[in-house]
């Protein structure tokens, strides 16, 4: 069984490899256009960082953060869900599929259909906004101020953004898994995702208990940035969690890439169960 | 082609039961079991080539999709190639081919060649395979000034036509149709029923092909099974489907000046417009002497005969059918 899972995965890079090429080929035979959308994406996500400098230039702090520690957090989410929202983003398309019935072509051929999903349309202009959460990630850790560096919190800085990937790409599948039932549920998924990337954007301590709490113990998106990053700034971790639990991010990551995975499953099963 | 396989798609008391809920009222939903496939039992041999038809809503897109793992079936017992395609989905996928008529299984934005390269690594089919089965399909499908356009520019024909080859680059053992020609000109069905009549008789694929176009039929598949509610209620020859349905031939005569309605033994008169009348008579029956016996009695002009329409008898099998359920 486990074995079996182990090939399944193999078999679904493989197949989200060829599809993914596929696209960036065929993107690049129109160059000129490609460019100009890349170019465009890059203008729009310059300008969104333009704000968030203009934001900083007016503002001391946010909710006793200073402006560095809020770039912070602002860079970290923002990889992480670039990254996500790069390798995933089109899993949130599955409703479509369902409804007009294209899910059957996937379903015919030799590849996991999640993999078949994830790399429908893969568009490597959507870099544009992995680069600008780079951006600011690199200018924050120019600019903070007051944090004492070791080696576990250097080495904390790229695994959250991957860990927080991880949690973001389960977040969209386990969205997409649920238009198997409700075919417009897209909107519910985008508000976890795009929604949770803009909440994690700020200081934990600007919002209500009871939403803090939710985000750590309920839908763990806390664990995107906020637990490892407060952890890297050296301050108490948010709802009472203990200061080892930045140290756990890989594993929730690691429960939800399981938990996103069976809900897919089962998504799949009932389509196949009921072809709508 | 390896030794008569009869059972390469083996179906035994097969069944779908979907789950319909219909909203009744403002919140009521009320549930409605809809049994769409209904103890399907039906073997086909390898090599065979089927037609597979009846009305809108009887069950036959459901049984394409139980048989290329689309669909999990209810119940009954479902094999393609050994395979149960339920449980080993991808592993079946290499041995088959599936053709919509109404949707494509290419890329749309991508031009045909980018989608046949993409099928060729994803199948992993081997190099001078692949190249000599995109040959042979870019000649026999005319598809050589269409490999660089994009899917979405190719006319309905066209598309077909590179839906066709794609199914069968890898080889499939199995090919499944569904509705190829619908929509087609004259010409593009000509052409889709010749390769498709090559494939079955060079390759030995088996070809099961649903459609509503009983010419598609007439042309190319010796056996054909219709289905109705989701059971079987025909399976045979297609002559034996005419004789099934108590078909009747008809002898349509010109004759010099309009005439009461002709009286001849064996035939009857259907039908009268001025000077040309219609002669039903038993399909079984020779043309010949009924010809003979109109024209030594009548002014002919001119005759025709007109061969039994299937789709009159398959609408006669129904109706003769449904009082019985």
């Amino acid at each position: 069984m486990a074995s079996g899972r182990v090939a399944t995965a193999a078999e679904g890079l493989r197949a989200y490899g060829l599809i993914a090429v596929m696209w960036i080929r065929s993107t690049m035979t129109y160059r000129f256009s490609f460019a100009m959308t890349l170019v465009s994406n890059l203008v729009v996500n310059f300008f969104d960082f333009v704000v968030i400098l203009l934001m900083f230039g007016h503002v001391r702090g946010l909710g006793g953060f200073a402006f560095g520690e809020v770039a912070f957090l602002y860079g970290t989410t923002s990889t992480a869900f670039g990254l996500a929202d790069l390798a995933m983003g089109q899993v949130g398309k599955v409703g479509r599929r369902v409804r007009d019935g294209t899910l059957d072509t996937f379903l015919v051929r030799p590849a996991p259909v999640l993999a078949q999903v994830a790399a429908d349309r893969f568009a490597l202009r959507r870099l544009g906004r992995l680069a600008q959460g780079l951006l600011v990630l690199v200018w924050s850790l120019v600019v903070l101020e007051g944090v004492e560096w070791t080696v576990a919190k250097a080495a904390m800085v790229p695994l959250m953004t991957v860990t927080g990937a991880l949690i973001f790409g389960s977040l969209m599948t386990a969205g997409a898994a649920f238009q198997f039932w409700a075919q417009d549920g897209a909107e519910v998924a985008n508000s976890f995702t795009y929604g949770g990337n803009t909440l994690l954007q700020y200081p934990p301590s600007i919002f209500a208990g009871e939403l803090v709490r939710g985000v750590v113990y309920v839908v763990p998106l806390a664990f995107v940035n906020w637990v490892p990053a407060l952890y890297v700034l050296g301050r108490e971790a948010p709802a009472g969690l203990p200061p080892w639990a930045a140290f756990a991010s890989p594993l929730v990551a690691a429960g939800c890439v399981a938990l996103a995975g069976l809900a897919w499953r089962v998504g799949i099963r009932s389509y196949r169960s009921t072809g709508s | 082609m390896t030794a008569m396989e009869p059972d390469f798609i083996d179906l035994d008391g097969v069944e779908k039961v979907f789950e319909v809920r219909r909203r009744v009222g403002l919140l009521r939903r009320e549930r409605r079991r809809v049994r769409a496939v209904d103890g399907l039992t039906f073997r086909v041999a390898r090599g065979e080539m089927v037609g597979y038809i009846g009305p809108n809503g009887a069950g036959k897109s459901t049984t394409v999709k139980m048989l290329t793992g689309i669909l999990t079936p209810s119940g009954g017992r479902l094999r393609v190639a050994g395979i149960d395609p339920a449980r080993e989905r991808t592993r079946l996928a290499r041995r088959i081919g599936v053709v919509f008529g109404q949707r494509t299984t290419l890329w749309w934005d991508l031009p045909l060649r980018d989608s046949y390269r993409l099928m060729h690594r994803m199948y992993r089919i081997p190099d001078a395979r692949f190249r000599e089965n995109l040959d042979r399909c870019v000649e026999l499908l005319d598809l050589g000034a269409l490999l660089e356009v994009p899917v979405r520019q190719l006319s309905l024909g066209q598309r077909m036509r590179g839906d066709i080859a794609a199914a069968l680059l890898h080889d499939p053992d199995v090919l499944y149709l569904d509705e190829p020609t619908i929509g087609l000109d004259v010409v593009s069905k000509a052409k889709v029923r010749g390769f498709l009549r090559d494939l079955n008789a060079e390759q030995g694929t088996t070809v099961l092909l649903t459609t509503h176009d009983l010419t598609d039929i007439e042309q190319l598949c010796k056996r054909v099974m219709v289905i109705d509610h989701g059971r079987l209620v025909y399976d045979g020859t297609l002559s034996g489907l005419r004789e099934a349905g108590a078909a009747t031939r008809t002898l349509v005569v010109d004759l010099e000046r309009e005439v009461p309605p002709i009286e001849v033994a064996g035939a009857r008169v259907v039908r009268v417009e001025g000077t040309r009348q219609w002669l039903a008579f038993p399909a079984s029956a020779s043309a010949a002497p009924l010809v003979a016996e109109v024209a030594g009695a009548y002014p002919l002009v001119d005759l025709s005969v007109r061969e039994p329409d299937i789709e009159a008898v398959i609408a006669r099998m129904y109706a003769e059918r449904r009082p019985v359920r």
